[in-house]
């Protein structure tokens, strides 16, 4: 499992390295730059910010500079719009927050999600588990950029119980809207998911057995279906943990946040170059290292599955 | 004794008096503060900048306006009025701007403010280190070697401007320029702290180092979240300044801001386009509109690559005709924005746009004269005119576009392919001359017809439609050195009107929800350039 592990982790290293220079040639093949404006910039101007940036070299010169400036200094460049700040601030401004509400909505989405899909299995039939399922249906019908408008107006609004917005450090009140907002949709897929594959596994042999054996149902859940149940469920997870770790634009649209996820975003748009290549990095690389705990874990989960 | 304590009482009474109307010169008397005096507004996104030399947008400018303080200030209505420099003389031949400081100016540290710290400040605009977007600025002020200082030619000490003394500053400039001193209202002409830049490098402009001449300083920065400047006392004019803490929100959508605003969390927001109606009927005292110095419009492609039929300024002036601005503005904005006839915005200062023909005639006389002109120009059922618009993607924008489209399709039978694009390449599109009709639109840089009417000089290098006027540009030229360029301005008008490049649609207009209890916003300075230290909030 070590060795295993060692070798993902170095696969891990040309993978993020193809991603860098995929997005950078892709990003420099879309049209308009940093400092495309409504106000075209007389040429001597130009020149001068181009050369400031670097933005007047090669562009395989510029990549080298950009890859060897993270590698020697563990420095990501500055920002082109936002002049007062670099992409190591921009970063460690936005991604702790990012990760805090993002980290707390997948707690919520994975914990309420499986207690009702397993309910619903357990009590397959009956009203529990229609309605159960049609929470779930309604959950994930629910999109975020549509849950946001609506928490705001009615919770800050209408009852006057929350802000309608900000961080002010991740106090609860501003935590709340935006860890429902984020975590309904995949509470409702996680629940449906659970639910179909716990009814799998009710419905086979080694449970039969269980029952034959006349054990407990309560022991036959926890200790016999629970981890086949989940597989299923962690590999829907495992994406789903990098999703909303790395924050969510319609959150930090609506809840003003501070987040990554909107200035990832607007890093494209804006041609923000460096941002959009720093944040494409740290997110191409929570993904490699969750998609292999994800790995590992199944390794756990399921007997027959050895590294 | 009676009598004397008498005397006493009417000095403390008058002393009173004086002290609620005339020491706190912008409230009026009779008004009661607020005892909470902080004002809370929602900014659509992150400011760009806090650096004065360096900041590029609207939201960052208006911070950098209360945390520092340039030679000359604008009034609530948009005039000139002391700023750090009490006056200023010019010479014979309107070239020598020599400024007097006042000597009770101070940094947030306690140091005084003098001419040197200008000259650091508009040479380090300059400098083609770093490389400020706002060097077209500078340029554009004619400062003596301006052009060549930003090229690297000569060094930035080269530049025209100096200290005489610690009071006394300089500028020369390479032409007469009749708004030049209306220039040094911009956030690129402030000073700029030479020793706390050199220690802090970069980062002088975070809260913990930042050190700013203004009425107010950066005391938080939360990037995407909020800003928070609070009352300077090392500012000169301290006593009479009100608010005391000032709170920008970054809330990118309109809508939530709205509700954010209803839920009391905010004192100003903007009003989504076409709620103004419904909002102005429900909150009478808090939704307000005013005319602002911008104007929208389309322009034709007048360059090679531009359709035929553009180029016959029949089809254009049918076009231009057959627009009803009223339903854009009553209907799809609805937002008391005015209608344009001409390209310069009626709010602008020191002229008067002139009432065109179309402007004179009711709808139905142009619709009338549109499809003759059409006709006349060789297009109808047999020959329909077809063409391509674009503008970049936006809900208003998009509603603009296919009002104008319908309009044309009905009143015309004109056959129109609408495109949208995101905002760069919307500009890379438009800029390269690879376009129809594109969608364009301007705010002032200053308060002068000429940043409207440079547009449209063929040398201008936002002639995105590449009309060519020799006569238009020649009346510019002059503008520059006349006295009364307000008759040259007329005549450009004119022109446009005769010849169409553009078509005109509105004018903006600032459209607001703000609390009622703040006083002072300034309505009818048409720039937006807007003071804190000259707000106050009233106790309800």
């Amino acid at each position: 499992m070590l060795s295993y592990t060692i070798r993902r982790l170095l696969i891990a290293i040309p993978t993020i390295l193809i991603l860098v220079v995929a997005c950078f040639f892709l990003m420099h093949a879309a049209p308009g730059g940093p400092f495309t404006s409504e106000r075209p910039l007389p040429p001597e101007v130009l020149a001068n910010i181009e050369a400031r940036y670097g933005l007047d070299q090669p562009l395989w010169k510029q990549l080298w500079d950009y890859l060897s400036n993270i590698v020697l200094h563990f420095d990501f460049g500055p920002s082109f719009v936002f002049k007062d700040r670099d992409v190591n601030d921009i970063i460690s401004q936005g991604f702790p927050i990012s990760l805090t509400y993002g980290f707390l909505s997948f707690l919520v989405a994975t914990i309420v999600g499986v207690t009702l899909g397993v309910v619903a299995a357990i009590r397959h039939n009956t009203w529990i588990d229609y309605i159960a399922v049609s929470l779930g249906i309604a959950a994930q019908a629910l999109p975020n950029f549509i849950m946001g408008p609506i928490l705001i107006l009615t919770f800050t609004l209408w009852l006057g119980w929350l802000p309608g917005g900000g961080w002010n450090g991740g106090q609860w009140q501003y935590l709340v809207m935006p860890v429902i907002a984020l975590s309904t949709s995949y509470m409702g897929s996680i629940s449906r998911i659970t639910r179909s594959s716990m009814l799998e596994v009710l419905n086979s042999n080694f449970i039969r057995t269980a029952r034959a054996k006349g054990l407990p149902e309560r022991k036959i859940i926890w200790r016999h279906a629970m981890k086949p149940t989940l597989l299923p469920v962690i590999s829907y997870l495992g994406p789903v943990f990098v999703y909303v770790l790395t924050g969510s634009v319609f959150v930090d649209i609506y809840f003003s946040t501070g987040g990554l996820g909107k200035s990832y975003v607007n890093s494209a748009l804006t041609r923000d170059y460096a941002v959009l290549l720093g944040v494409t990095i740290l997110y191409g690389t929570l993904t490699v290292v969750v998609n292999l705990i994800t790995d590992l874990a199944y390794a756990w989960f399921d007997p027959k599955i050895r590294y | 004794m009676k009598r004397s304590n008498k005397i006493i009482l009417s000095v403390l009474f008058n002393a009173l008096l004086a002290s609620t109307t005339l020491a706190d010169g912008h409230i009026p008397a009779g008004v009661t503060l607020a005892d909470d005096q902080t004002f809370t507004y929602r900014v659509l996104d992150e400011h760009s900048s806090v650096d004065p030399q360096v900041v590029e947008d609207v939201t960052g400018a208006e911070v950098v306006r209360d945390l520092f303080e340039g030679l000359m200030n604008q009034d609530a209505d948009g005039n000139l009025v002391p700023g750090v420099a009490t006056g200023y003389e010019v010479n014979e031949n309107n070239t020598v701007y020599t400024f007097t400081l006042r000597d009770n100016a101070k940094w947030s540290n306690g140091d005084q403010v003098t001419a040197n710290d200008f000259v650091f400040g508009w040479q380090r605009a300059a400098d083609p280190e770093l490389a400020s977007p706002y060097q077209w600025f500078v340029e554009l002020m004619s400062i003596e070697n301006a052009g060549a200082v930003i090229k690297g030619e000569k060094p930035t000490d080269a530049l025209g401007v100096r200290a005489v003394d610690d009071l006394t500053f300089e500028v020369t400039l390479s032409a007469p320029l009749p708004y030049f001193p209306q220039m040094t209202t911009h956030s690129t002409t402030f000073p700029a702290p030479g020793s706390i830049i050199e220690k802090y490098g970069n980062e002088w402009t975070k809260p913990e180092n930042i050190v700013s001449n203004g009425a107010y300083i950066l005391t938080e920065h939360l990037p995407d979240e909020r800003s928070v400047r609070e009352r300077n006392p090392m500012y000169w004019d301290n006593k009479n300044t009100t608010i005391d803490k000032v709170i920008a929100l970054v809330i990118n959508d309109e809508n939530v801001a709205l509700t954010r605003f209803l839920a009391g969390e905010l004192d100003r927001t903007e009003v989504p386009a076409g709620q103004f109606p419904r909002l102005k009927k429900e909150h009478p005292d808090t939704a307000i509109s005013f005319p602002r110095l911008c104007n929208y419009y389309y322009t034709f492609n007048l360059s090679d690559s531009g359709p035929e039929a553009f180029k016959d300024v029949r089809v254009r002036k049918a076009l231009a005709l057959a627009v009803d601005r009223k339903i854009i503005t009553e209907n799809v904005m609805a937002g008391g924005q005015p209608e344009a006839y001409t390209f310069t915005p009626a709010a602008v200062a020191g002229f008067t746009p002139p009432d065109t023909d179309m402007a004179k005639m009711s709808q139905a006389d142009r619709d009338a004269m549109a499809r003759e002109l059409l006709a006349e120009a060789g297009y109808g059922a047999d020959k329909p005119l077809s063409f391509d618009m674009m503008y970049n993607t936006s809900e208003a924008h998009k509603k603009v576009a296919v009002a104008l489209s319908q309009m044309w399709k009905q009143k015309l039978g004109v056959k129109v392919n609408l495109a949208n694009m995101e905002w760069k390449v919307f500009l890379e599109t438009r800029g390269n001359q690879d376009f129809q009709l594109a969608r364009g639109a301007w705010c002032g840089d200053y308060n002068e017809a000429s940043t409207f009417l440079d547009l449209l000089d063929s040398e201008s290098g936002y002639n995105d439609g590449k009309f060519n006027s020799p006569e238009l540009d020649g009346l510019l030229e002059k503008a520059k050195a006349s006295a009364n360029a307000s008759e040259l301005y007329t005549q450009v008008e004119e022109i446009i009107a005769a010849e169409m490049p553009v078509i005109p649609v509105y004018h903006y207009a600032g459209v607001y929800m703000m609390d009622s209890d703040v006083g002072n916003w300034p309505v009818n300075n048409v720039e937006q350039n807007w003071y804190s230290k000259n707000l106050y909030k009233v106790a309800q």
